[in-house]
């Protein structure tokens, strides 16, 4: 097992290497200023050489990468061309308010999407499964971003029974989950946010159960005689490795925090601060952030190619 | 028993504490204001977030030499002393100006305002050598200053600017460079990150707590040197809200009560929730910017064509008539508005211009973006404008982008971008060098700045040479009339209409005066209970 872990890290290195190279590259693809925050629109061209100079922006690509990389490697991530606040700050504090939302999100959207998936593919072909199969293509085709607007339609603004923007009273700063008051806030996101996964969930377990169903182990268990109940237990076992891969992606996509659904409820989220970043080419920003969260993509990936193994071990000696 | 009644205490102490601070957070009168901005706008000095940020941050937290008049709402806007009580061009040299520095001026840390500071901020935006240099600042800055040579302290409360060229509007520059604490920096070590998190200047609110990010609160500067201007309310907190629904959803459910730029289709239903909706015709256009380097554009008949194709009253309509139809730069009550052409919507004259230019079918490709600061709802008007435009004989080829490209665009100029014959960006016309001057003079040519498509003509640029040797503002004024009326008769830009800057008021809110400027005064507001 120790093995495999070290395996695992080593494999990791180079996938974060890739995903710096590449990360670097789309946002100097992209058309635009990384300086557009703080160059009025006027600007002129001698102004603009004069702080592309001041910012290093001025030097050639290869350059500019290692320069980033060697920052990196040292935990440096640089500083926010529009706040020129620390960009490691920027990213620890927006990731802890998606770790938020996801702390809700995760139990919610996978209990009830592995559920749907169960019944739905215990019973394959009969009502059940097509209503359940149905509600839960319904949750993936959604578009959140319209999704929430829904939700704060007829929660906020017409039942005003939940708030409609933001994360607590007084913002992200004394934000509580212990306290009402701001808990409120966490509602509409956190349904808006479960949507897709457990859409996708379900969908994926319900085909693992039923294609796990259909296996000659379970014919074998039934002429031994076995209760239902014991031979669901045995189907859900074996088919736990493929949801559990599903389920690693998706809290991988959740921790990226949905770009759409913080802005509609403008939840300072890493979504959130990577949509503005795009939008403001915040290059430090927008390099840490997506390095960040592709590291948090491998962690996960990690730990569920562990779990996996745990629970088959024949996957352990692949 | 005992400990019932130790019980039964610490619960009324509580309660009573609870009802307490409920209280007293009743008996704030509060502020909230939904911005279109993306973030929080920059405390260090001038902000950034475009004139947004100058709005609801810089011109709260800080005041510059010449402020902005927003008293009125019937009067277009115009400056007014500031931190200097008064401006005069030194008769021996006309590039020489005089400031009066007004006396008795506290920073917010209580330090007192002299001439010291005013060189000193003048170092901090350009002298890289100076401890309290901060380029982003300079950058912020840098359009503002850049016709300063120097600057000398003559007493204690005057400064004397010297300018590179003569420029008699000079003082309009000085309203846009905002003025910040020497004495907070200093004992801050020109650590400029604890600096923004505990700004200090003079203006009518002090900064009180923010969350990176989410909310800026300000609370009234008690001795604001114009009494006038302390704030009648007790906090103003500043939310960024760039999406238009979720700043209409949140005046609605009372999370906030002010938001700018409500969405046009979602005003009927603030309405009915008994929003108040104020509107006022302010210094803003929504033209094409066009292309005198090479292409149809470079023929007076084609942009004749192109300004009489449209059915301005059409755009109107579609922004649920929150706009006022352009057929000139500025929009009529300007004091330059004079006589200009009127291109009336007239599309057999527009064909026969075409026609006689020989540009019939006519190609052009314009570049567009899907939103942006002032861009207002880009993607339906365009549509409507290559409709129209098409129906006369135009053949329109959009580049779709998003704003930071298209303000790349912008940026880089004519000769970097030949083939676009014309992009769409909305222009803040405050001053008339930035409404009137910039956009023709071969000064400005892109992109050394912001004339972007190469116009060029002799009377013109003697125009702008007599304006701003001119420091007499009545005859000013007639050259600024005339050189406006020379911009329609140019037909310099396709032209389509003004923002009417909707916001959505809670009921509850009253004072609130809507200058005809970007900036407004928030100072007169009363939050009712």
């Amino acid at each position: 097992m120790i093995n495999l872990i070290f395996r695992r890290i080593l494999y990791a290195i180079p996938i974060a290497f890739g995903v710096s190279v590449v990360c670097f590259s789309l946002v100097y693809l992209a058309p635009g200023d990384p300086l557009q925050t703080i160059l009025p629109s006027d600007a002129s061209a001698e102004t603009i050489a004069l702080v592309k100079a001041a910012y290093g922006f001025d030097q050639p690509l290869p350059i500019q990468f290692l320069r980033w990389l060697g920052r990196v490697v040292t935990g440096d991530f640089g500083q926010s061309v529009a706040t020129r606040r620390p960009v490691i700050l920027e990213v620890t504090g927006a990731l802890s308010n998606t770790i938020t939302l996801v702390m809700f999100a995760v139990p919610l959207a996978f209990s009830i999407g592995y559920s749907i998936g169960v019944a739905a593919g215990c019973f394959p072909g009969q009502w059940i499964d097509r209503a359940l199969t149905g509600t839960a293509v319904m949750g993936v085709s959604l578009p959140n971003y319209w999704f929430g607007i829904v939700l704060v339609i007829a929660f906020a603004v017409e039942m005003m029974v939940l708030p409609a923007t933001g994360m607590g009273l007084n913002g992200s700063a004394g934000f509580s989950i212990f306290r009402w008051e701001d808990a409120r806030f966490l509602v509409l996101p956190v349904i808006t946010l479960s949507m897709v996964p457990i859409g996708i969930i379900s969908r994926t377990t319900r085909a693992a159960v039923a294609e796990v169903f259909n296996q000659e182990f379970v014919i074998t268990l039934r002429a031994k005689g076995l209760s239902e109940m014991a031979i669901v237990r045995h189907v859900l076992k074996n088919s736990l490795p493929q949801v559990l891969a599903v389920m690693g992606l998706q809290f991988g996509y959740l921790m990226g925090g949905s770009i759409l659904v913080e802005t509609v409820f403008t939840w300072p989220g890493s979504g959130f601060l990577l949509s503005k970043a795009i939008i403001n080419r915040d290059v430090p920003v927008l390099q840490g952030t997506i390095l960040m969260l592709s590291m948090v993509f491998v962690a996960t990936n990690l730990l569920v190619d562990l779990l996996q193994a745990q629970i088959d071990p024949r996957i352990r000696r692949a | 028993m005992r400990r019932i009644m130790r019980g039964l205490l610490a619960t009324t102490a509580l309660m009573l504490g609870v009802w307490g601070a409920a209280s007293q957070a009743k008996a704030q009168s509060v502020v909230t204001v939904g911005m279109t901005a993306g973030d929080i706008p920059v405390t260090t000095g001038n902000p950034d977030q475009g004139f947004e940020g100058f709005r609801f941050v810089g011109f709260n937290l800080y005041d510059s030499l010449a402020l902005w008049d927003l008293s009125s709402r019937e009067n277009p806007s115009d400056i007014k002393p500031g931190l200097a009580t008064g401006w005069e061009i030194d008769p021996a040299n006309t590039r020489r100006w005089i400031f009066k520095l007004r006396q008795g001026v506290k920073w917010h840390d209580g330090c007192a305002f002299s001439a010291d500071d005013v060189l000193w901020n003048y170092a901090r935006v350009s002298d890289p050598k100076a401890p309290q240099y901060l380029t982003q600042q300079m950058a912020l800055t840098r359009t503002y200053v850049t016709n300063i040579e120097s600057m000398e302290k003559i007493d204690d409360h005057t400064v004397a600017i010297t300018t590179k060229v003569v420029e008699s509007l000079f003082p309009y520059s000085m309203s846009y460079f905002l003025m910040i604490s020497r004495c907070k920096l200093e004992a801050l070590k020109y650590d400029w990150n604890a600096y923004a998190a505990a700004p200090s200047g003079t203006g009518p609110y002090r900064f009180d707590r923010m969350v990176a990010h989410e909310r800026l609160e300000l609370v009234p500067n008690k001795d604001y040197w114009d009494p006038k201007r302390v704030p009648k309310h007790d906090r103003l907190v500043l939310l960024p809200m760039p999406e238009a629904a979720t700043r209409a959803a949140a005046l609605l459910t009372g999370q906030v009560n002010f938001i700018e730029a409500p969405a046009p289709d979602t005003i009927p239903r603030l309405k009915s929730a008994g929003m108040q909706i104020v509107t006022n015709k302010y210094p803003h256009n929504w033209p094409f910017t066009l292309n005198f380097e090479r292409g149809p554009m470079k023929n007076l008949k084609v942009r004749q064509a192109a300004n009489h194709a449209l059915n301005r009253g059409e755009f109107v309509e579609l922004l649920n008539g929150f706009a006022i139809e352009e057929y000139t730069t500025a929009p009529p009550g300007t004091p330059y508005y004079g006589n200009p052409v009127k291109y009336e919507f007239n599309p057999k004259k527009a064909t026969a211009l075409l026609k006689e230019a020989g540009c019939y079918p006519c190609k052009i490709t314009l570049a567009i973006s899907t939103s942006g600061s002032g861009q207002m709802q880009p993607l339906p008007m365009n549509e409507l404008l290559k409709s129209q435009m098409e129906a006369v004989g135009f053949q329109i080829e959009f580049k779709v982008m998003d704003w930071n490209s298209l303000i790349q665009i912008a940026r880089s100029g004519v000769e970097k971008y030949p083939e676009i014959d014309g992009y769409n960006g909305s222009r803040a016309l405050l001053d008339p060098l930035s409404a009137l001057i910039k956009p023709v003079w071969k000064f400005h040519w892109s992109p050394a700045g912001s004339n972007w498509g190469h116009f060029f003509d002799q009377e013109v640029e003697d125009t702008i040479a007599a304006t701003l040797n001119e420091f007499d503002a009545d005859r000013r004024m007639g050259l600024l009339t005339k050189l406006h009326e020379l911009h329609s008769q140019h037909a310099l830009m396709i032209f389509v209409v003004h923002d009417a800057n909707p916001r959505a008021l809670s009921p509850k809110l009253s004072g609130f005066v809507q200058a005809q400027n970007w900036f407004q005064d928030l100072t007169p507001i009363v939050v009712k209970p």
